[in-house]
């Protein structure tokens, strides 16, 4: 059983050989550059993958866009124009940072206003 | 023939769940006894009829009858003796069938229990649950048959997801679902207690033990599947703030909530109106958990549903019980008073702002959590609110309650002096310090974040401790202080191990090395494995920190036979309370392979302190037991006359 097993692995590892896979991740040589660059990518969604950042995960897409990544850091960019033209790419989607927009104010504001109107009813009680 | 005894005895309990639903509600109504008094037998038989129904199931699954339609598609018979039996519930049908024999075994719970507030409550409890459960039977028997045939019969089963064949996922379903019917216990207290108009001290005693239970219960299951999502998904996090996480999550939160109000009830008779709301707020995102993840609405390895006739209906039945919860809330709470009055400066305030901020939390997860899902309905833009967002919200509220976590204990009831705490404090005070310095100097730590976290998890454990060691421990203030030490240990586990990981991501040959500041890891070999119903490339990598060993890894790339699937198996090996990481990814070509390393101090902390929070729970528990025991005597006394 095991050696069928064994033989039925290596047939279906072979093809992996056969096609060309994704560039290896190469790290920036400049290590803040490559902090920088791993911060966006924690940030940054793996399209093929459930819920997984592209830091996270082991899909060959989520590879390539970790090389763009690093690529666009090297080349001078600021997280936050790496991180734009991501969203201008492949939409607001991609990135586990939601916009800030009139269509998400509710969800940035949530936070203080949630506590405010806690904060609100219990000094109401308070007062009685 | 087994199978279908199964599903008689599912349709009997069925019967029984109508029954305990109905008799005592017009019994109760229309002061019959004889009516009122089937809510105990009739519990009790849907208790043995759902556990015979799920015994038919699980002899299916162990057995492999693949014209069990369920068992053909969830099972194979060469997956291992353990996983088919977990199988049963690592599926739709199943796993419903586990909720409602769970909820069946907490009425059994309920009906032999003492009955502290009376027969008549107790049959009002039952009934409650009686109509929670026929819902359930009812989406069972009607949309979700677990013993639904498959003729003619296949020779061989489909198989199990590989990521479910796992011992953490073996328990981690039971756990999380035995918290939430704990949780529809409590709801079921709350409304007999509107229905009854008992909501008070007794009332809340006789509450509290399910819910410190369920939250024990529900912290464990949840602590299970972050350590499970840990080691098995091969991604080296523990919390993604995925909406599967997010909805364990949310009832969590709401129970810890009540927890605390439910205390302020108890003692002072104070926040009743609150802590009903809080009840039915519990159940009910403990119901929207299950809807979520059910209903096909998220795509995720929990999501085996994704037929929207089900979807339909759970959120029909949702709506049904959130709707009828609120509205008898609606009507008695002109009838439930507040309670007492309490001073700006006292236990009770520092409760009230406990529940404010968890209430703000539990808003916010469930904002963030609907809120792509409303967007994209409304035809707003396709927008993702993941970690980062929880992250900015969540993690400040969470350490403004840590430091109130380390006051409140000390403050008295009703109106509480101030004098006393600067020398209480003093020792959590100097470890708050000693963090601070030892996290900047030491460890080299510049997040503010970080250094926040530390500073919060010595202030918040230093001043459980302080509880620990001086105070004359009732059960109840141990089991509240072991439970703040383990948030203040999870804190640690989470701070440290984000702000002092080491992360690799590199393509070896076998014989290169990566260093890691004093750790480094060598690729000693890559070689074929097999296992029971799988086979994997195994690499082994050495690792040393400072030319001292620390261990081997042994990281997979699986492949499933039955269903084909592939997997990583992450390899990890201790050091202290840390751990190093590694998973293997996919050969270059050339010779090398990807391989993706992680050095997280102090990892363990994070289900370390989950533990030791459960056990709070439990100990607190102990302590209601023996008070109730004692009480028991006296309530007999106040209760007759009454009765008669």
């Amino acid at each position: 059983m095991r050696s069928l097993a064994i033989a039925l692995l290596l047939a279906v590892a072979a093809p992996s050989v056969a096609e060309p896979p994704p560039p290896p991740d190469v790290p920036l040589s400049d290590p803040s550059a490559e902090a920088r660059a791993r911060a966006v990518m924690s940030e940054l969604r793996c399209l093929t993958c459930q819920n997984q950042s592209i830091a996270d995960s082991g899909a060959s897409q989520a590879q390539a866009m970790r090389t763009e990544v690093r690529t666009r850091i090297a080349a001078g960019e600021d997280p936050e124009q790496v991180r734009a033209w991501f969203v201008d790419r492949y939409g607001d989607w991609v990135s586990f940072v939601p916009p800030a927009r009139e269509d998400t104010a509710l969800l940035w504001a949530a936070p203080l206003l949630f506590l405010a109107i806690g904060l609100a009813l219990v000094a109401r009680r308070f007062r009685r | 023939m087994i199978p279908e005894l199964g599903h008689f005895a599912l349709w009997l309990a069925a019967m029984a769940a109508l029954a305990q639903a109905f008799a005592p509600t017009v019994g109760l109504w229309r002061n019959r006894d004889d009516l009122a008094d089937l809510a105990v037998p009739t519990a009790l038989a849907q208790g043995l009829f759902t556990g015979l129904a799920f015994v038919a199931l699980a002899y299916a699954f162990i057995i492999s009858d693949f014209s069990v339609k369920l068992v053909a598609a969830n099972s194979h018979s060469m997956k291992p003796d353990m996983y088919r039996f977990t199988g049963v519930w690592a599926n739709h049908e199943g796993s419903l069938l586990l909720w409602v024999l769970v909820m069946a075994l907490a009425g059994v719970a309920v009906a032999l229990a003492p009955a502290t507030l009376g027969s008549r409550f107790r049959a009002r409890v039952l009934s409650v649950q009686g109509f929670v459960s026929l819902g359930f039977f009812a989406f069972l028997l009607f949309a979700s048959n677990p013993f639904e045939r498959l003729i003619p019969a296949p020779t061989e089963g489909v198989g199990l997801n590989p990521l479910l064949q796992d011992p953490g996922l073996a328990f981690h379903p039971p756990l999380l679902y035995a918290g939430y019917v704990g949780l529809s216990v409590a709801f079921a207290f709350a409304v007999a207690g509107m229905l009854e108009n008992k909501v008070g001290p007794q009332w809340a005693r006789a509450t509290r033990p399910w819910i410190a239970g369920a939250w024990a219960l529900l912290t464990l299951g949840i602590a299970l599947g972050s350590y499970w999502a840990y080691y098995e998904l091969g991604w080296g996090g523990w919390w993604f703030w995925d909406p599967v996480e997010n909805a364990a999550l949310m009832p969590w939160i709401a129970a810890t909530a009540l927890l605390h109000s439910i205390a302020v009830v108890m003692k002072r008779d104070a926040l009743r109106a609150w802590t009903l709301l809080l009840a039915v707020a519990a159940f009910s995102l403990s119901m929207m958990g299950t809807f979520i993840v059910r209903s096909g609405l998220l795509t995720s390895v929990h999501a085996f549903a994704v037929d929207p006739t089900r979807g339909l209906f759970l959120m029909l039945l949702m709506a049904l019980y959130i709707g009828g919860a609120l509205t008898i809330y609606a009507l008695a709470a002109g009838r439930v008073a507040e309670g007492r009055q309490f001073a700006l400066v006292s236990r009770e305030t520092s409760l009230v702002a406990n529940n404010l901020l968890l209430s703000a939390m539990l808003g916010v997860i469930l904002l963030g959590t609907l809120y792509p899902m409303a967007l994209e309905a409304m035809g707003g833009a396709q927008i993702s609110v993941g970690p980062p967002y929880f992250n900015r919200t969540i993690v400040p509220m969470l350490l403004v309650a840590a430091v109130l976590m380390g006051i409140a204990p000390w403050l008295g009831w009703k109106r509480s002096a101030t004098g006393h705490l600067a020398r209480r404090l003093l020792p959590a005070s100097i470890a708050t310090a000693a963090a601070a310095v030892v996290a900047v100097l030491l460890l080299d730590v510049r997040g503010i974040g970080a250094i926040l976290g530390f500073a919060a998890a010595a202030w918040l454990g230093a001043a459980s401790i302080t509880i620990l060691v001086r105070r004359g421990l009732t059960f109840n203030s141990a089991g509240m202080a072991l439970a703040h030490l383990g948030v203040a240990v999870s804190i640690l586990g989470a701070t440290a191990s984000g702000a002092l990981q080491r992360e690799a991501l590199v393509a070896l040959r076998v014989g290169d090395s990566v260093q890691m500041g004093p750790w480094r890891a060598e690729l000693m070999d890559v070689r074929p494995v097999a296992g029971p119903n799988w086979t994997a490339i195994e690499a082994t990598l050495y690792v040393q920190r400072n030319g001292r060993p620390v261990g081997t890894v042994t990281p997979q790339s699986r492949m499933f036979i039955a269903p084909a699937q592939e997997t990583t198996e992450s390899g990890r090996t201790g050091w202290r309370m840390g751990e190093v990481y590694a998973v293997l990814g996919k050969p270059d070509g050339s010779g090398r392979w990807q391989v993706h390393l992680w050095v997280k101090p102090l990892v363990r902390l994070i289900w370390i302190g989950g533990l030791l929070m459960a056990l709070g729970g439990v100990v607190a528990l102990g302590g209601r037991v023996r008070a109730l025991a004692l009480r028991r005597r006296k309530l007999v006394t106040f209760a007759e006359p009454q009765a008669a």
